[in-house]
């Protein structure tokens, strides 16, 4: 099996690793990595449990080779605090009961982080839904989801913690 | 009747605090199976039949084992196991057609997806690369599909040892139904199809073990760890206490979980043979082809009524697609519904028979409602066909109905004691939220303009709080098995407190509801109260988490075990205070003597005493503070509620969309309203999915059309609306906490309500019913053969891009 070289910083560490070429991103993030927080719920494109961050995009973390992620930089859930710091849509998804069996919720935070609250902090709940539509949830029916991200906006919590230093 | 509790005001009970389980879950920091590894793990990867029926007629897995980084390669013949999954549903008098169902098929395959081989090594990615190189030869056989075909006379054979299709037939009458329906005014009947849906979980299935000599450890992504260890001992040939099952946090269930899988077998084979870990996650494909499904059954139905709307008898023939092979629960799941065949309703007689058949295809069993959404489906798609055939107002059928508020506890005519009930009052809430005048105004103002709205009602009530063992164990209706659960409750020396607990969460919250309730009786703060459970080396005995059972069967063995903790600090209090223990009582968190405020001592200078006794306890007072229960209730609960919905219908492309939804549901006492609203959500969605968009759909000839995500359409947030949401407490005689259930209420509640309002929508247009899943095609196909006289062209062949 040949291998080839990555360079990642993954919440801020800079990483190189020797991996399979093959090797998708989301089983890097867990497998190499260790950081488990991202996880894999369908084998199509279609559940976004696996969302990650790159360069502060949203991206299905199975839909990218780990090699595509060269010189990027990765932002997973476990990135999304710090020192016990919860980011505001982690706050948010916590006090407005966001989530039950907590599967699909890194990959919910990290895209309402990225493509909702980034783009546009103060989303309808129409812009909401639609915003979250790639990403499955099978206990909540989104309710909640919808009022954590629209409390997180309230709150003014786009970016991670890494990002929102110095900011009061 | 009034539910007491004994401990003085509820300080936490009742109250929507945040879920002590979150902090892990949004910081990724939870532990589901696949997040576990163990030096020398190795992985599984199953080769598994592309063919719906046929012979294997030789497998080469030579290729495979030469494979870099292959430990192993088995087929059936390697992995010899004690017997196959059994089914655990023996009916007293009823012959039941149970086929062999081993984690590795030799011989035949019967449905996609049946196991043959496995690949063990040390690559994730390698295994599944070896996999493909096991290669099968297969001679087909005719598949069966239609279980109404499968039943007639000279249909090809899923098991030709039994000589039929059929597994099983089972009736239950009360009343007299041919009086009843001979005294009415209107005979209504109807075929209604309840098709196969998936529970699909966001996390697919996974099991993990390790053997170390003498216990094997499996971990698995399973609801039900107690019951899978009783099961695979047996399977495995082990002893119990030398089998150890963790659940560890698991992402979601709903029913497909609910059971103990070949591939759990299969983990254990393979590490005590190779004395290595072994891990399998399941993909999605397989998780759609070989995790149980759910529903699958044909209604044909015959009800009667009054010419006033009330209702007289019903009589239903259930057809249920059962699949190819028994599952733990797959033939008791239908009857599961029989409870509550007549709703909310006071019928005089009820008359039911269930037939199962086999087919080509993975087998069904619990999906969240497990057999009352079935039920409570066609008896609410009735009651508006009779609300129609008697131009009458459905909510006022309805409320003719209805069993009255005092007539509780109600006996059906099938000997059901349904517990406490007051329907009533959750329509009278619903309808009040929801404004039918303003809504029926709206309604013919937008069909002028061309755009269809429609109003459905559903009012059902269910039953769960599995289960008195009495009625349901072996010599009731026939599961082998108790439905007890148990509690300990152990105080630390430094006053905070653990409860262990049978059963075993996968989102419900159980952290957090447990701890409330344990924190009431032990004068203590939740933050403090920790909960363990899903580990059957930890704890007492358990029954596990289904059913809506958690709360009303393990909540009150938990309160029991408080209780008694409580008494017992009770006393080592008045020894320490020179009281009676009579006078000492709980208020505010502290225990304090009657009558004397400033006499008083926390839980923690109590739990202190109780561990380092001092001279002053006497002697007969057993150092230590916990305690242990088991709870098996005499009687079922019966939650329910009222649910509208609102839907609008693109005529011109048959799709539907949902813009409106309430729920007034009544499952008792609250112990955290939040997490009740959370449920309701996530339960009618699920009803909302099952009506329009989902489906597990096999063609002709046994291929799973339905093999991913893409095929197989959840719901997203996109087509939802926010729900409207409230409650009403009818407290349950049954528990000391006066709960019921809510885990399913809202996926029993919310298929029949999407269909009505359907309807409603469509009735200018002529359409009277459509099965569901309600998609654009099926829905555009029944405007045309109703408006232009065309007849659809039989089944609609499911949306490609799914039903959305
Ligand atoms: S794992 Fe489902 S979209 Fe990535
Ligand atoms: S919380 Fe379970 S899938 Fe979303």
């Amino acid at each position: 099996m040949s291998t080839v070289n990555v360079r990642v910083s993954v919440n801020g560490e800079a990483r190189e690793d020797a991996i399979e070429p093959r090797l998708l991103l989301i089983h890097y993030l867990r497998d190499v990595v260790g950081l488990t927080g991202s996880h894999v719920g369908c084998d199509t494109s279609n559940c976004g449990a696996c969302t990650v961050l790159l360069d502060g995009e949203s991206a299905k973390s199975c839909t990218v080779l780990a090699v595509q992620a060269d010189g990027a930089e990765v932002t997973t859930i476990e990135g999304m605090s710090t020192d016990g710091d919860l980011h505001p849509l982690q706050e948010a998804f916590w006090s407005e009961h966001g989530l039950q069996c907590g599967y699909c919720t890194p990959g919910m935070i990290l895209m309402a982080a990225a493509d909702l609250l980034a783009r546009n902090p103060d989303p309808t709940e129409d812009e909401i839904r639609h915003g979250l539509e790639g990403n499955l949830c099978r206990c909540t029916g989104y309710h909640n989801i919808v009022k954590a991200v629209q409390k997180a906006a309230a709150d003014g919590g786009a970016r991670p913690a890494a990002e929102r230093e110095g900011v009061a | 009747m009034e539910a007491t509790t004994t401990t003085g005001p509820n300080r936490h009970v009742g109250r929507a605090i945040r879920r002590k389980e979150d902090p892990r879950f949004i910081t990724g920091t939870g532990r589901y199976v696949d997040d576990l590894t163990l030096t020398g793990m190795l992985h599984m990867a199953i080769v598994r039949s592309p063919e719906a029926h046929a012979r294997i007629t030789s497998i080469d897995t030579s290729e495979a084992a030469a494979h870099p980084g292959v430990v192993a390669v088995y087929v059936a013949e390697d992995l010899p196991f004690e017997g196959g999954i059994p089914m655990v549903w023996a009916p007293p008098g009823v012959e039941v057609n149970a086929p062999d169902h081993m984690p590795l098929k030799s011989g035949e395959v019967k449905c996609v997806g049946d196991p043959v081989a496995v690949v063990i090594g040390s690559d994730k990615y390698g295994v599944v690369d070896a996999a493909e190189r096991v290669i099968v030869e297969y001679e087909p056989k005719p598949a069966v599909v239609d279980p109404e075909g499968a039943l007639e006379d000279g249909s090809p054979l899923v098991w030709e040892g039994f000589g039929t299709n059929k597994t099983h037939e089972w009736a239950v009458s009360g009343g007299d139904i041919d009086a009843a329906l001979a005294a009415s005014d209107v005979v209504l009947e109807h075929r209604i199809v309840n098709h196969r849906t998936a529970g699909a979980a966001i996390e697919t299935r996974g099991a993990f073990a390790e053997w170390n000599g003498h216990t094997i450890t499996l971990t698995s992504s399973t609801q039900i760890p107690h019951i899978t260890r009783f099961i695979l001992s047996g399977v495995l040939g082990i002893a119990e206490d030398r089998l150890r099952v963790i659940a560890p946090d698991v992402g979601g269930g709903f029913g497909s979980k609910l059971n103990t899988y070949g591939e759990e077998a299969l983990v254990c084979a393979v590490a005590r043979k190779l004395g290595r870990p072994v891990k399998w996650i399941e993909t999605r494909t397989e998780n759609m082809a070989y995790t149980h499904h759910g529903r699958d059954q044909i209604a044909y139905v015959t009800m009667g009524a009054r010419s006033d709307g009330r209702v007289t008898g019903v009589r239903a023939r259930l057809i249920c697609d059962l699949g190819a092979y028994f599952q733990i629960l797959t033939a008791f799941i239908p009857e599961l519904g029989f409870p509550v065949a007549g709703g909310c309703y006071a019928f005089d007689a009820i008359d039911l028979n269930f037939t199962g058949a086999f087919t080509n295809k993975f087998a069904t069993d619990a999906i969240r409602g497990a057999g009352r959404p079935e039920m409570t489906h066609w008896v609410e798609v009735m009651m508006d066909r009779l609300a129609r055939e008697l131009d009458l107002d459905p909510a006022e059928v309805r409320r003719r109905s209805f069993i009255p508020k005092e007539k509780f506890p109600y006996e059906t005519p099938l000997g059901i004691v349904y517990d406490s009930g007051d329907y009533e009052g959750t329509l009278d809430k619903m309808l009040a939220m929801l404004d039918v005048e303003g809504f029926r105004r709206e309604q013919a103002e937008l069909r002028a303009e061309g755009t269809y709205r429609g109003l459905g009602y559903s009012t059902y009530t269910e039953v769960c709080g599995l289960a008195p063992s009495r009625a349901v164990g072996p010599q009731g209706v026939g599961l082998q098995a108790a439905f007890y659960e148990s509690a300990t409750v152990r105080v630390h020396p430094t006053g905070s407190a653990t409860v262990y607990s049978g059963a075993s969460p996968h989102g419900q919250g159980h952290d957090t509801t447990f701890a409330q309730i344990a924190a009431d009786r032990l004068g203590l703060d939740p933050e403090v109260v920790d909960v363990i459970h899903g580990d059957t080396n930890t704890g007492p005995f358990g029954k596990n988490t289904y059913g809506s059972r958690s709360l009303a069967v393990g909540g009150e063995a938990i309160a029991i075990a408080a209780e008694r903790v409580q008494e017992k600090a009770k006393r080592i209090c008045a020894a320490l205070l020179e009281a009676a223990p009579d006078d000492i009582e709980l208020a505010d968190g502290t225990f304090r003597v009657l009558g004397q405020p400033d006499k008083s001592m926390a839980m923690a200078e109590i739990a202190g005493a109780a561990y380092i006794p001092p001279q002053e306890l006497p002697t007969e007072i057993e150092p230590g503070l916990e305690e242990t229960a088991f709870y098996d209730p005499e009687n079922f609960v019966f939650p329910f509620g009222a649910h509208a919905c609102v839907v609008e219908v693109d005529a011109d492309t048959g799709k539907v969309r949902v813009v409106r939804w309430i729920a007034v549901d009544d499952c008792g006492r609250a112990v955290n309203p939040a997490l009740i609203d959370g449920q309701v959500h996530g339960g009618v969605v699920h009803g909302i999915g099952q009506a329009l968009y989902e489906q597990v759909v096999y063609d002709a000839d046994g291929q799973l059309v339905t093999g991913s995500f893409v095929d197989y359409a959840l719901p997203t947030a996109a087509e939802l609306p926010s729900f409207e949401t409230d409650r009403q407490e009818t407290p349950s005689p049954v528990n000391s906490l006066g709960v019921k259930g809510v885990g399913e209420a809202g996926t029993i509640a919310a298929s029949p309500a999407v269909l009505n309002a359907v309807v409603d929508a469509l009735r200018p247009l002529g359409v009277d019913y459509i099965d569901m899943p309600l998609t654009p095609m099926r829905v555009w196909q029944a405007i045309e053969a109703s408006t232009r006289g065309v007849a659809p062209a039989g089944d609609p062949p499911p949306d490609s891009e799914g039903g959305r």
